[in-house]
């Protein structure tokens, strides 16, 4: 194909506002699904994607339109993914920044306009659902054309559920997004944008020839990870895997590798052949790091062959999930794992339950600490377990928040925010009725219920979005939770010091509350290091005997006690204390509800 | 053919009224009945005899309320029983007449359970029990009057509305009576009776403060000089009683494990490795009998290790202890170091080589809690 006939563009929108509609509407009439075909939403392929109105994993359609090439780059919808959003994006020469007319835009609009923006995208607002009642087309252009500093009038006003408006998006996208650039000469170059995991034919990788082009039976290297493969078809979805004889410059589309480990195939890497290597790869690598980090058991420990394999099998197409084994004194044999943000966690456990059928106790989630020891080294630490006692100090990552809010909520917020131990940076008004506030916040704060405390103040109506912003220094302490002077290793804690005595008492107090008594005082206590900052006793049973026991009860008796041991053997055992795995999901359940 | 059980139980269920915390099979009403059950049960034991010993040690009429029979018919019953060393009759006090003593005692009855539970009218008001205290004080001076010399009074503890001073003030009661046996029973409000659904929710939110009655009844009666000889049991100790030996012996081969046979509606017995329990249907059982034929049972086959349970459960009530070779493989002996280490139980050695597990005071009050630990 010509590459001035070549269009390569995403769809970027908040939830809910239409994105994957209009992407329904541009494959139905560009007659690349018939009618027939047409399933709501074709491109969210996952059951759990279309439940949470997100898409996981990026694809690329290719439709033609007018005699043009078009190839539209579907993007992962939420912050977590911002690494692949943005190599999504860096496939493309343009996007269509979607609003929906009755909201107005969101933090999520916002943060991934200014995405585009930093990719060198020309953007093609569209403001969305202008068939609602309560829609303001007029309103959501003035705001768009704020944002991105264009002009109202150059903003496209669509019904991507009617169709009313597409065709002239259609046209816009062969007008105004400039075709691709790049030499069909130079040695081959091509950027890894996504990368999904067939079982019979290895990992595909989903790629933008920028120089050159590629074919079928080749030898090809990943620049940064040094990869070699030899390419088993090459081709493009449209929207099923059509197999084609090259990818040539300017063209999206897919790459059989053969690979058998995602992880040997990095979104952002850049592919070149063998035969004529590039000398430079293409900018942008970044080696993407878990932020977020839990363990998980399986509630059964029987399960867990159950847990490892499922979470072999959710890694082959999620390179950015990493696990480790874990083994816990109370909870037994687990795993912990490493996630991109909460979300990323929050999909890693529906989808272990969901598609697995697995009973999960997850810890309270902590994030990336580096430490530096006396000694001067720096020790990554992903588990409080694993704080060293010695520490001179110890860095946390901190993100930068665009938080929309409605402009009575401002003050709500803000105090949230400062609650959180937020700085606040600035704030903009995009709109009359909205303020965008952008605070830099601890990425520990967030983990724990920021967000439902954010909705909670607002009605639900203010957006958050964030990107990390590096680490910073912390006051930071180990809070280490004692049974029976046994260090319960899954609920210790690492937190800012001024909080650690109110979630000490919290967490003594459940316990207290949710571990029966036992033949002996418990104590019960929260420290940190040797301090005890917050105890409590749970007083050993005065009294536990069967009130009688003659010859006609005999065996009811004898159930009964039969009944009390296997009770017992399901408890989990703290040192001499017997624990019930409802006080760890109870306590564990505490996070999620103070969260 | 004789065989080998001594211990045998015979079951009368009639009652004037159900009270609503019994899960015993009774029956109300059905007066014209009595005779016709005490043939049934005199056929039973016909068609059970060749299971006893020659020599019946202990003989226990339980119920229902045993002495709301038909007088006449209560007498023949008892006069056709196996004689035994110890004839045990369950009475409750408003049942108890002069006549009624005498009657007992000629019929060759050694001892009266008199079931008192309390002294205080409102608590027996609660628990649905038709005799007044003064009731319970006259019956058990007319069983005295007759001579009676081995007199025990069921009480119960953790009566809803129960509180600490009733309780002291019925231990009171009944010290003053100077009984040779006390069982004090912890009301357990099953689930499923009349009573459970009644009250529960009140003993739930009783059972903090009701927790140390238990103490206090062990506390007081032992001050007063009575041997704490099983969990819920107590007797004058040996010392004081010219040297009898007024432990229940009947209750006793139960917990030591004996073989026993049990006649009547719902009755159970457990001979080798055999338990069952006949119908709680009156009418069932009966009829069955007027044919010559056994009653309908429930049949549970006991194996070696459900015996040694048994006898783990059983033995660690008694403060004579349990032989450790009588429980054989049921004890987890890991747990058995853990349970010693907490002080709630030590191993005594005896004279010949065998050891025996005895609870400690505070072991014995946590008895139930040690038997599922040393569970195996």
């Amino acid at each position: 194909m010509d590459q001035e006939r070549i269009r390569n563009f995403s769809i970027i929108a908040h939830i809910d506002h239409g994105k994957s509609t209009l992407a329904d509407r541009i494959l139905e009439l560009t007659n690349t699904v018939t009618g027939r075909d047409m399933r709501a939403q074709v491109l969210d392929s996952m059951e759990l994607e279309r439940e949470r109105g997100i898409t996981i994993k990026a694809q690329a359609v290719r439709v033609t339109w007018k005699g043009n090439e078009l190839n539209l780059i579907d993007t992962p919808g939420h912050v977590d993914f911002t690494y692949e959003v943005s190599r999504a994006l860096q496939a493309c020469e343009g996007a269509v920044l979607v609003v929906d007319a009755a909201q107005g835009i969101e933090a999520q609009t916002v943060a991934n306009a200014y995405l585009a923006i930093e990719n060198d995208l020309e953007l093609l607002p569209v403001a969305n659902k202008i068939d609602l009642p309560q829609a303001d087309a007029e309103g959501a252009a003035r705001e768009l054309a704020g944002l991105i500093g264009d002009t109202p009038d150059h903003v496209l006003k669509v019904s991507a559920k009617t169709g009313d408006g597409v065709e002239a998006v259609l046209d816009a996208i062969v007008e105004r997004i400039p075709p691709p650039l790049g030499d069909p000469q130079a040695p081959a170059r091509a950027l890894v944008f996504d990368s999904s995991y067939d079982q019979y034919r290895g990992v595909v990788a989903f790629v933008r020839v920028v120089d050159g082009q590629f074919r079928g039976r080749e030898n090809v290297l990943a620049m940064a990870q040094g990869t070699r493969f030899e390419t088993e078809e090459v081709g493009f979805f449209s929207p099923t895997m059509k197999a084609a004889e090259t990818l040539g410059a300017g063209e999206v589309g897919y790459i059989v590798t053969g690979l058998k480990d995602v992880a040997k195939l990095r979104v952002g890497d850049t592919l070149t052949t063998q035969a004529q290597p590039a000398s430079e790869p293409l900018p942008g690598y970044k080696d993407v790091k878990p932020m977020v980090f839990a363990a998980l058991f399986p509630t059964d420990s029987d399960e867990y062959p159950q847990l490892r394999d499922a979470l072999e099998r959710l890694r082959l197409n999620d390179a950015s999930l990493s696990y480790e084994p874990e083994t816990s004194q109370a909870l037994g044999f687990g795993f912990r794992c490493g996630f991109l943000g909460l979300l990323h966690m929050e999909i890693v456990r529906e989808r272990l339950e969901r598609e697995f059928d697995l009973d999960l106790l997850v810890t309270a989630p902590t994030v990336a600490y580096k430490v530096i020891t006396p000694a001067g080294e720096v020790v990554e630490v992903h588990n409080p377990a694993d704080m060293p006692p010695e520490r001179e100090r110890v860095d946390e990552p901190y993100v930068r928040a665009s938080i929309v809010v409605p402009k009575d909520g401002v003050g709500q917020v803000m105090e949230l925010c400062n609650d959180r131990r937020g700085r606040f940076d600035h704030m903009e008004y995009p709109s009359p009725e909205r303020v965008l506030l952008i605070y830099e916040l601890p990425l520990a704060e967030i983990v724990f219920d920021f967000y439902d405390q954010l909705k909670s103040r607002t009605s639900g109506y203010a957006g958050f979005d964030y990107d990390f912003a590096g680490f910073r220094e912390g006051e930071l302490v180990r809070l280490d939770v004692l049974v029976g002077g046994e260090p319960v290793d899954a609920l210790s804690l690492v937190l800012h010091r001024d909080e650690a005595y109110s979630r000490g008492r919290a967490l003594v107090d459940r316990l207290r509350e949710e571990i029966p008594r036992q033949m002996f005082d418990v104590a019960v206590q929260a420290a940190i290091g040797s301090r005890i900052i917050a105890r409590e006793t749970i007083k050993a049973k005065r009294k536990d005997v069967l009130a009688k026991c003659y010859g006609g009860d005999i065996t009811r008796k004898r159930k009964l006690l039969e009944r009390q041991k296997a009770g017992k053997r399901r408890m989990k055992q703290v040192g001499a204390v017997e624990v019930p795995q409802e006080a760890f999901l109870a306590v564990l359940n505490l996070d999620d509800g103070k969260r | 053919m004789n065989g080998s059980v001594r211990h045998l139980y015979v079951h009368l269920p009639f009652c004037a009224h159900r009270c609503g915390y019994c899960d015993f099979a009774t029956v109300v009403g059905r007066e014209g009945w009595h005779g016709r059950y005490v043939d049934a049960l005199l056929a039973e034991l016909e068609l059970e005899r060749g299971r006893l010993a020659s020599r019946v040690e202990t003989v226990f009429l339980g119920g229902g309320t045993p002495t709301l029979t038909d007088g006449a018919e209560l007498r023949r019953l008892l006069e056709s029983l196996p004689s035994a060393r110890e004839v045990t009759v369950e009475a409750n006090p408003e049942t108890v007449t002069s006549a009624l003593a005498r009657m007992l005692r000629e019929a060759g009855v050694t001892r009266v359970s008199l079931g008192a539970q309390s002294f205080q009218p409102e608590l027996l008001r609660t628990l649905e029990r038709r005799a007044s205290p003064d009731a319970v004080r006259s019956a058990f001076y007319h069983l005295r009057d007759v001579n009676f010399d081995n007199i025990s009074l069921d009480l119960l503890h953790g009566i809803p509305g129960q509180s600490a001073s009733a309780l002291e003030a019925d231990i009171d009661e009944a010290l003053t009576l100077a009984p040779e046996h006390v069982s004090y029973y912890e009301l357990e409000a099953k689930p499923g009776t009349r009573f459970a659904h009644a009250h529960g929710a009140e003993l739930v939110r009783q059972a903090e403060a009701m927790e140390g009655y238990f103490d206090l009844v062990v506390e007081r009666l032992t001050a007063a000089g009575y041997r704490w000889y099983e969990t819920a049991n107590f007797c004058r100790a040996a010392g004081d009683a010219d040297e009898r030996d007024l432990r229940a012996q009947h209750n006793l081969a139960y917990w030591l494990g004996r073989d026993y046979l049990g006649l009547g509606i719902g009755a159970v017995s457990t001979v080798g490795d055999e338990r069952r329990r006949n119908t709680p249907r009156l009418k069932a059982y009966v009829t069955a009998l007027a044919r010559g034929e056994a009653p309908p049972r429930d049949v549970e086959s006991l194996d070696e290790l459900m015996r040694e349970q048994e006898r783990l459960m059983l033995g660690l009530r008694l403060d004579t202890g349990l032989p450790l070779a009588d429980a054989g493989r049921s004890i987890d002996s890991a747990a058995l170091g853990r349970v010693e280490r907490l002080g709630l139980a030590t191993l005594r050695a005896e004279r010949d080589g065998q050891r025996t597990l005895v609870l400690t005071p505070r072991g014995r009050r946590l008895g139930g809690a040690v038997t599922v630990e040393l569970l195996a």
